[in-house]
């Protein structure tokens, strides 16, 4: 897509504390409508708090989120997901008495409004390009990581959104696997959606991000060129050099 | 059915049309069934239809939503109060009592702004207390007279046969009713929200399902299914006892009726109701070695066979009578036209 390159999805000044434990510091974060950008950072470096805040999942303690321009920081992850902003979760929580088909159809009338034939071809497709239309008809709680791992994909396409958030789906995955989510991800560009991806497996995420954000102690330390990100000193300090903690 | 372009989304099978068909067919049967039979069989016949209701009630709360109350006798005693309460006050019997079950159901609503805030067990024990803080409330009525209770006198103005007949035409069409209601609903996309939510909360929220008001609608349907249950119960006994109508037995023989047939299934509860009425018209007591006994049965099925007799059977012959889910089937290459024959 070539629109016109808006800021779709925005955090201002976020902050987030647990207690005595501040997760996020004053965190901004921009996305437009037409990019892909991948997060990377250490273990506990709060990126999946940030995604949980843009998400709705979590208020933040201090900030401001906005979507398509308008405040939604008073808003809840449903109507976010409705708006068209949804998340996928790191650790897969899927509907484990539904079959697969079932956890997408609920993400297809509640997110996606459809109903009737148009939320059965929906689900269909989002089950295809997830690779699982063969498990389609088995009960979530007899899926394996992987396939748990696409339903949430699957589950968040459903919802015909406009921007994805990934919460690292592509880890543990055989390269046949990668090139296959790679593949998925691609087509979810083509498709219009705007996308941030947290992955630790840096070099799948550079097949498909622009831009690239790293994270440390709860503060965006690089943000720019994901090629000039790597090879900043104070990224390779804060997180390649010293190792994931 | 939906044909897609490779799939074909089922919602009923041969086997689900030909149980419909039956269904019918025995509601039909039952319909004029006070025209011919006993007066014996149409009172046990109402007895087991109020164990249906409340066996169905429990099992959409608890298995569909996830919301296991324990105190749904709080709304079974509520409603035959009220029904008592407008019968004093001048309206006619059988009005009085839909009354007593609207009445209930609409204390339900605000109530479920509230204890819907509980969650997990939190709720379950909330609902207890509920149960007993109502209790003690309608107690404090004078008409009650405490634990002595009362009559819905009113009753007795009715020849015994046609209040019987009554009796059974009104749980027969509240237990039609209230199935059908539920099937409908869980068929629909709201069904599907409502199992999500028992799954996983958040999750379901995080794809848009609104968590709060799917819980409410569900916690008020109960509550109206129970209160039905609760004022039908009233007029088949005319007494009122508040530690009889109020007590806790009701949701244990809902919970046990439930599990032991199929927690999460839509004929389970039907057929846990079904067996609960042999073995209680077999037995006939409510002795504390019996209570015993049923719950050792219960926590056997928890253990043992989660999905209850009926999910075993659905397991074990693939067999999907009055289906809710959806059924995912290739098609394959496209085949000729049978009506172009
Ligand atoms: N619900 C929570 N309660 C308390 N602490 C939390 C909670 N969620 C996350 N944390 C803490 O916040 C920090 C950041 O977590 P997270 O955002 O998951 O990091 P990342 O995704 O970068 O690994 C960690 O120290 C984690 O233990
Ligand atoms: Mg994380």
């Amino acid at each position: 897509m070539t629109s016109e390159a808006v800021a779709i999805l925005e955090g201002a000044g976020l902050s987030k504390s647990f207690g005595a434990l501040t997760v996020l510091d004053n965190v901004d974060f921009t996305l437009r409508s037409d990019e892909a950008v991948g997060i990377v950072g250490p273990n506990g470096a709060g990126k999946t708090t940030l995604l949980t805040v843009l998400s709705g999942g979590l208020r933040s303690t201090g900030g401001v989120v906005r979507f398509r321009g308008a405040d939604v920081t008073a808003v809840g992850a449903a109507e976010r997901s409705r708006l068209g902003l949804v998340k996928t979760h790191q650790v897969p929580r899927p509907f484990s008495g539904m079959t697969a088909f079932e956890n997408v159809y609920v993400a297809a009338t509640a997110a996606g409004g459809l109903n009737g034939r148009g939320a059965h071809a929906a689900c269909v497709e989002a089950l295809e390009l997830c690779n699982m239309l063969h498990v389609a008809n088995r009960r979530a709680e007899t899926l394996g990581l992987l396939d748990r791992k696409r339903l949430e994909l699957a589950r968040a396409l459903a919802t015909s959104p406009s921007v994805v958030l990934l919460d690292e789906i592509g880890g543990g995955l055989t390269d046949e696997e990668t090139v296959q989510l790679v593949e998925t991800i691609r087509e979810m560009r083509r498709r219009g959606m705007a996308i941030v991806w947290i992955e630790h497996i840096v070099h799948v995420l550079l097949q498909v991000v622009e831009r690239l954000v790293c994270m440390v102690s709860g503060r965006v330390i690089a943000d720019g060129d994901p090629k000039a990100v790597m090879a900043d000193p104070v990224v390779v300090e804060a997180y390649l050099g010293s190792g994931a903690t | 059915m939906t044909v897609l372009p490779k799939f074909a989304v089922e919602r009923w099978t041969r086997a689900s049309a030909v149980s419909g068909g039956v269904a019918v067919a025995v509601v039909a049967a039952l319909a004029v069934l006070p025209l011919i039979g006993g007066d014996n069989l149409v009172d046990k016949l109402t007895t087991l239809f109020v164990y249906v209701i409340l066996a169905a009630m429990w099992n959409a709360l608890a298995g569909y939503a996830g919301l296991v109350s324990v105190g749904q006798q709080a709304f079974f005693g509520v409603g035959a109060y009220f029904a008592i309460r407008c019968s004093v006050a001048g309206v006619p019997p059988y009005p009085a009592l839909i009354a007593g079950a609207l009445i209930a159901t609409a204390v339900a609503v605000p109530l479920s702004y509230f204890m819907l805030l509980l969650r997990g067990g939190e709720f379950s024990i909330g609902m207890w207390v509920l149960a007993e803080a109502i209790h003690l409330l309608v107690n404090l009525d004078p008409l009650i007279q405490g634990e002595t209770g009362t009559s819905m006198i009113a009753l007795n103005a009715y020849a015994h046969e046609t209040r019987l007949a009554a009796n059974y035409w009104l749980a027969l069409a509240g237990m039609v009713g209230l199935l059908g209601a539920i099937f409908v609903l869980l068929r629909s996309p709201f069904g599907a929200s409502v199992q999500a939510i028992r799954d996983d909360e958040e999750a379901a929220a995080s794809i848009g399902v609104s968590v709060q008001r799917a819980k409410r609608t569900m916690f008020v349907l109960a509550a109206f299914g129970c209160a039905l249950a609760g004022v039908l119960w009233l007029a088949t006994s005319v007494t009122f006892q508040p530690k009889t109508n109020f007590g806790v037995q009701w949701t244990a023989y809902m919970i046990l009726m439930a599990l032991v047939g199929g927690l999460g299934t839509f004929e389970g509860p039907i057929l846990g109701a079904v067996l609960f009425f042999l073995v209680q018209d077999q037995f006939a007591e409510t002795g504390v070695a019996y209570m015993a006994g049923l719950g050792t049965v219960a926590i056997l099925f928890a253990l043992f066979a989660p999905r209850g007799i009926w999910g075993e059977i659905e397991k074990r012959w693939n067999l999907r009578l009055l289906p809710v889910g959806y059924f995912l089937r290739p098609t394959g290459p496209p085949k000729p036209d049978r009506r172009s024959k």
